[in-house]
């Protein structure tokens, strides 16, 4: 059915932190490696080794440069800022709705958002639906993948509890991605949403995405006025050179055409 | 978006061939007997032609009946019962006239209404996609529906109505460009936007997910032939609006024809506009549009 439920009993999702993601891209390999493996059509490539390869990812990561504004004491550094996405598995998810024969849902007991293979006709209209790109129709399966948050990890009885989360949070090297439940107000994500100010990704599309992002702290500010306690134990100790060296400054400054400055 | 040669030639065979099942269902033409049956087969031949091309560009076509399952939210699942129910109305209707000479009147209101909401639901299938925004606005469904009767009344031979349609045409799908032209741009989604660090300063894509190219980029990021665009506007008015007012005028049969023919170019390069012009939101993550 691809009317949406009005309200799901846990809304299960993640936290992006855009503020510790180093870019490493390890997310994307385990999730390919996961879905590749277990549930649904594997994730295929095509012309892997050759001049033009392309393959179905559910989770890419960009990266973005953020130049801040001059603020009259000269524009700070550009930041630069790694970009995780992946499914944000929507409250209003436009994905589902559009789906001609109801192999897109919506779960009801935890919001996560899945694709029926067997029911999906390939139309690809879910993914023009999705403003995120968060949709990719596998070229050798045809039908439409997308991220499961791995449906088949986190209810898991056979792994040990410590890997009943998704395979892209789990792998994480700098702790950047977080899951569960939103609709809990004391779980992990909710607190790190209130504290950080995780945001929504193009609010403007009505979509009401589930998971957040956590914005990137201000990592540059003028330092022109501090006070640094260290500076006078920092300060060079040789006044004059000597030896072979100390011979060979005062030889070269007697020649013509050396410059004023510099030691 | 990509233009798929499949959804091109669907929307513009089969707009075409229920447009002349709205006019043959109000009676317009009065015929019946052989000329009813061959107005028939014209129209039956574009209309299902267009929905056997549409089902060109499914990964599993043979799964397609389930399709018809969920029109209670989607505009696809409804556009395959509206057009299903109006090409099974027109049929009775249509042996009625071929075979009995007999017209029933209902049923060809019916028809034509069925035939006319079909082409709604498929505008609507593209004007619903907020992440398209040149699509997303009244213009669309506007610019199907006039080049449908304009096209309907065209091929019915019903030249006085068809005039006034054809000028109605062009003006819906100018109106179409010119509102499309600024859409992106009034829908307020940036790259800022879609990566939610826009309060920080200017975001710029600075590397892509992968050296490659990827499903998204063939499907939403269709950037080729845009350079043309605006000369292609103009060839596709001329030919879908223009030449067939000047034919028409001549009142030649012959010449009736190939206003058709000129009309079916014309709407055919409006169509592959509509995709190849429109800009998918996703494209911002890439630093492109």
């Amino acid at each position: 059915m691809t009317t949406l439920p009005t309200s799901t009993a846990r809304k299960l999702g993640l936290v992006i932190d855009l503020d510790t993601c180093v870019g490493c891209h390890a997310c994307v390999i385990s999730c390919k490696g996961w879905n590749t493996e277990n549930y649904g059509a594997p994730l295929s490539d095509q012309d892997p080794y050759g001049a033009d390869p392309s393959g179905t990812f559910l989770n890419r990561v960009h990266s973005y440069e953020i130049q801040p504004p001059d603020l009259g004491q000269g524009a700070a550094p550009a930041q630069l800022i790694h970009f995780p996405k992946s499914c944000l598995h929507c409250e209003d998810a436009p994905c589902v709705t559009v789906c001609p024969t109801g192999a897109s849902y919506k779960r009801v007991e935890d919001g996560i958002v899945l694709v029926n293979e067997s029911d999906c006709i390939g139309c690809g209209l879910c993914a023009w639906a999705c403003p995120y790109g968060a949709r990719e129709m596998d070229a050798q399966a045809k039908v439409m993948k997308k991220c499961t948050l791995c449906v088949d990890r986190i209810y898991n009885e056979n792994l040990p509890e410590e890997d009943r989360e998704p395979a892209c949070v789990r792998t994480c090297p700098s702790n950047a991605r977080h899951f569960g439940d939103f609709a809990d107000p004391d779980s992990n994500v909710s607190i790190l949403t209130a504290e950080r100010g995780g945001m929504d990704l193009m609010p403007e599309m009505g979509t009401k995405p589930v998971n957040k992002y956590l914005p990137p702290r201000v990592k540059d500010r003028d330092r022109s006025q501090d006070v640094d306690i260290l500076a006078p134990l920092l300060a060079p100790i040789a006044t004059e050179t000597k030896g072979f060296l100390g011979w060979l400054d005062k030889a070269l400054d007697v020649l013509p055409g050396s410059s004023k400055g510099g030691n | 978006m990509h233009p798929a040669p499949s959804v091109i030639i669907f929307s513009t065979l089969s707009g075409l061939g229920f447009g002349l099942l709205i006019f043959l269902g109000l009676g317009m033409p009065a015929a019946t007997g052989f000329i009813a049956f061959v107005f028939f087969t014209i129209a039956y031949l574009l209309a299902v032609g267009g929905l056997i091309a549409s089902t060109f560009h499914l990964g599993h076509p043979e799964r397609a009946l389930k399709a018809f399952s969920q029109w209670r939210s989607s505009w696809l699942s409804r556009e395959g019962i509206c057009a299903v129910a109006a090409l099974i109305v027109m049929a009775l209707y249509g042996i009625g006239l071929v075979f009995f000479e007999a017209r029933w009147g209902l049923l060809g209101i019916i028809g034509a209404l069925l035939s006319f909401a079909t082409v709604f639901t498929t505008s609507m299938i593209y004007a619903q996609m907020k992440t398209v925004p040149r699509w997303n606005n009244t213009t669309t469904p506007a610019m199907f529906l006039s080049i449908c009767i304009a096209g309907g009344a065209l091929l019915a031979g019903e030249v006085r109505i068809a005039m006034p349609l054809l000028v109605l045409a062009g003006l819906a799908q100018v109106g179409h460009w010119v509102f499309g032209d600024r859409a992106l741009r009034d829908s307020g989604t940036t790259l800022a936007t879609a990566t939610g660090l826009g309060a920080r300063g200017e975001v710029r894509s600075f590397e892509p997910p992968h050296t490659g190219t990827n499903y998204l980029l063939r499907e939403f990021v269709f950037q080729i032939g845009r350079k043309h665009a605006l000369k292609l506007r103009v060839i596709a008015v001329v030919l879908m609006v223009v030449v067939p007012l000047l034919l028409l005028m001549t009142q030649s049969h012959i010449l009736a024809a190939l206003a058709v023919l000129s009309h079916l170019a014309g709407v055919s390069a409006a169509r592959w506009l509509f995709f190849a012009e429109a800009e998918h939101v996703v494209g911002l993550y890439y630093g492109r549009r």
